[in-house]
């Protein structure tokens, strides 16, 4: 049978993934999916002086990727917390 | 003072100063030679892994590129930024927890084997040495504008300089190094970038100046740049695709796990005290990363833009592009248009006799002309090039409706290698003296801190991981640091060797690397992490197998080693044969295969032995990282 403390590292691994999925996802849809597959539908769309999926390619994917990395951080932190895994 | 006499000032302060902080820091044992002593603040590590990262491929060669390349060259924006979400979230906190100093020795220690470390060692020298050949393409750039001399003249200085730096230097004197090399290459980048915005739109920021309306004209910098590239024969830039959409997805994922799998990004995270560290420091990376690469696109189409402008004054005027007078006279050409002669890098050659400089997509005339002039002088085939010729005249005749024949253009007249792009862009919008020795400083400054992280990288494979692991355990401190020197030594000359003559662009040749890394090594930290029981065997057969692929693919398109004439392209169906992916995306496919041949292995054979599975909780969970050692 599985300790406590085996079950809890399972529990705290199985949330890492979760976080990771959720983030891959949108890492995913502004790069991949705005700045490639649907660029040139994008494109009908202006922002400013930009086509919106040139812009994603170009610039935005890379505003959202820093924002994916921050959260990401902040979000582990939580969950060692919550599990009690966190450093000393 | 004049232009050259500033640009020796200001670049031999920058030397001064990054010669002076790597003395102050010189390394002393041999753990602070590589990875300075594990306590570096995560906002200092980024700002050093930002400076490391940003290449001659990022500073000097990337905007130039996505200038040529237009809505094309986002996969280097997206691919070169995105990994590091990738970087962050899959390897980085648990190398760290990991606690060694190189991928090679995570992955033998992961998968119980030297043969895998070996193997991993072997893939390692491939990228790196490879990214190296891209940095003495751009160093050569660099010091050739600086010194005034051509490009080839400007590798063998470079060279010299880059193995003094590293050799002399270590990872600590680097780390600080890095950091004021980050802050003088990034104005370098930067504030050329602001001027020129300022001027075109009026609009400060870069990033906003891109998607502003062209002051002057009711129309949008964009829209403008698409109809003056369209009417000269040019794809539309904004939506000007790498290849098929397919191309640009692997493209994209190339560099995107490249960077996650790069030796010489990745060691920069075992450098911070915590695992929470790591997780930042890889954010802190991208946004001293982002403030270059989200100004790039907004210098590559601005410069694109200000190039036309100079040469064909109706670009500006909104007059008629065709117009004889419109054209700019060669005699009336600008200083920097000669200075970069000089380089050979920019070239103009008369077509029609008219003195005037015509600067259009040609569909390929001038190039079947000079290769038909070639045959015919050095006896080659004359018939098959003069067919060539015939078959590039009637589509040029026959493009935008007959305008270029009837303009009498009879073929592309200017040729810009893009790689001088960024280093031209202040001069061609005519900026100050000081600003243009602020950008040779800053491309000088990106291409000698990469070099020397690679070379550290280089060095740290073969003394600590080839030698001291797998040859001789008894090698001594100073063995080993001789070693690495040797290493770095050997390397340097091999990459200007190949650097002479590259097999690409200077961000071209490094996206081969990325390839290289994401096909090989990649796959096999993250199944080290992600998978509990992947074994010594599913590895190997696993990062054998995507290398191979990777470099057969490369190889086929680059030559044997990149050495010109020993390509063997017919094996593999022709130029871009399979599936019309491109060599620099090839890596993707690799790392497909990579996966594959692992887990079918790894089906095979018996699954990890229990301490290691029991290794690999451990390193999932933060709880417990204690300071990076090497033993």
């Amino acid at each position: 049978m599985a300790t406590a403390s085996e079950n809890n590292a399972k529990a705290y691994w199985s949330a890492t993934l979760g976080l990771l999925a959720k983030i891959l996802v949108i890492w995913f849809l502004v790069s991949y999916g705005a700045g490639i597959l649907f660029a040139d539908m994008l494109n009908g769309i202006k922002l400013g002086g930009y086509p919106l999926g040139f812009w994603f390619a170009q610039q935005g994917s890379i505003y959202v990727f820093i924002a994916l990395i921050f959260y990401y951080a902040h979000a582990m932190g939580k969950l060692d917390r919550k599990f009690g895994v966190q450093e000393d | 003072m004049d232009l050259q006499t500033t640009i020796y000032l200001v670049v031999g302060a920058s030397f001064a100063l990054y010669l002076g902080i790597a003395f102050w820091a010189r390394a002393g044992s041999v753990s602070e030679f590589y990875v300075a002593g594990g306590g570096v603040h995560p906002i200092t590590n980024g700002m050093a892994t930002a400076a490391d990262w940003m290449s001659a491929a990022s500073f000097i060669s990337m905007a130039g590129l996505i200038s040529n390349m237009g809505y094309g060259g986002s996969v280097f924006l997206m691919g070169w930024t995105g990994g590091y979400v990738l970087l962050a979230m899959l390897l980085a906190p648990y190398l760290r927890k990991f606690g060694k100093f190189t991928v090679p020795q995570f992955i033998g220690d992961r998968f119980y084997s030297k043969t895998a470390s070996t193997v991993a060692v072997v893939c390692l020298l491939t990228a790196s040495t490879t990214y190296i050949i891209g940095q003495m393409t751009g160093v050569g750039v660099a010091f050739s504008r600086f010194l005034n001399v051509d490009s080839s003249t400007g590798i063998y200085i470079g060279q010299a300089i880059v193995f003094f730096y590293a050799v002399f230097g270590g990872m600590k004197g680097i780390t600080y190094t890095q950091v004021a090399q980050y802050i003088v290459l990034i104005f370098a980048y930067i504030i050329p970038a602001i001027f020129i915005s300022l001027n075109l739109t009026g609009n400060f920021l870069p990033q906003l100046g891109l998607g502003s309306d062209l002051q002057g004209d009711s129309m949008p910098l964009l829209a403008r740049l698409d109809q003056v590239v369209t009417d000269l024969g040019f794809k539309e830039y904004t939506t000007n695709s790498a290849g098929s959409m397919l191309n640009m997805f692997f493209y994209t994922v190339s560099l995107m796990i490249g960077t996650a799998g790069l030796p010489h990004v990745i060691v920069r995270f075992f450098t911070v005290p915590k695992v929470a560290d790591a997780r930042a420091s890889a954010g802190w990376a991208l946004v001293f990363i982002a403030l270059l690469y989200t100004t790039a696109p907004a210098v590559g189409a601005m410069a694109k833009l200000n190039l036309h402008a100079t040469v064909n004054t109706a670009v500006k005027s909104g007059g008629d592009l065709y117009a004889a007078e419109s054209s700019l006279l060669n005699e009336q050409r600008p200083e920097w248009m000669k200075r970069w002669e000089k380089t050979g890098l920019l070239k103009w050659a008369d077509q029609n006799g008219d003195g005037r400089i015509q600067y259009y997509s040609d569909s390929g005339l001038a190039e079947a002309k000079a290769a038909l002039a070639k045959a015919t002088k050095e006896g080659g085939d004359v018939a098959k090039a003069q067919a060539a010729v015939d078959a590039a005249q009637k589509k040029h005749d026959e493009a935008k409706a007959g305008k270029f024949a009837g303009a009498g253009w009879k073929g592309n007249e200017l040729t810009v290698n893009p790689d001088i792009m960024v280093m031209a862009n202040p001069e061609i919008a005519n900026l100050p003296n000081w600003v243009i020795a602020l950008v040779a400083a800053g491309g000088i400054a990106a291409a000698l801190s990469t070099a020397a992280g690679l070379l550290m990288a280089i060095s740290s494979a073969v003394s600590h991981d080839l030698i001291k692991n797998v040859f001789n355990p008894n090698i001594s401190e100073k063995g080993e640091l001789l070693a690495g020197k040797i290493a770095m030594a050997v390397a340097i000359v091999i990459s200007g060797w190949l650097g002479l003559n590259p097999p690409g662009f200077a961000a071209g040749t490094v996206a081969l690397a990325f390839g290289i890394a994401a096909s090989s090594l990649f796959p096999a930290i993250m199944m080290g992490i992600f998978s509990k029981t992947m074994s010594d065997k599913g590895a190997i057969a696993g990062m054998l197998s995507g290398l191979f692929v990777t470099l057969f693919y490369v190889f086929a398109h680059k030559g044997l080693f990149f050495i010109k004439g020993t390509d063997f392209v017919g094996m593999v169906g022709g130029v871009n044969g399979w599936f019309g992916i491109t060599p620099e995306a090839i890596g993707t496919l690799g790392a497909i295969v990579n996966f594959a041949v692992a887990y079918l292995v790894n089906k095979m054979t018996a699954p990890a032995p229990k301490h290691i599975q029991e290794l690999v909780e451990s390193i999932r969970v933060p709880k417990g990282a204690g300071a990076a050692t090497g033993h």
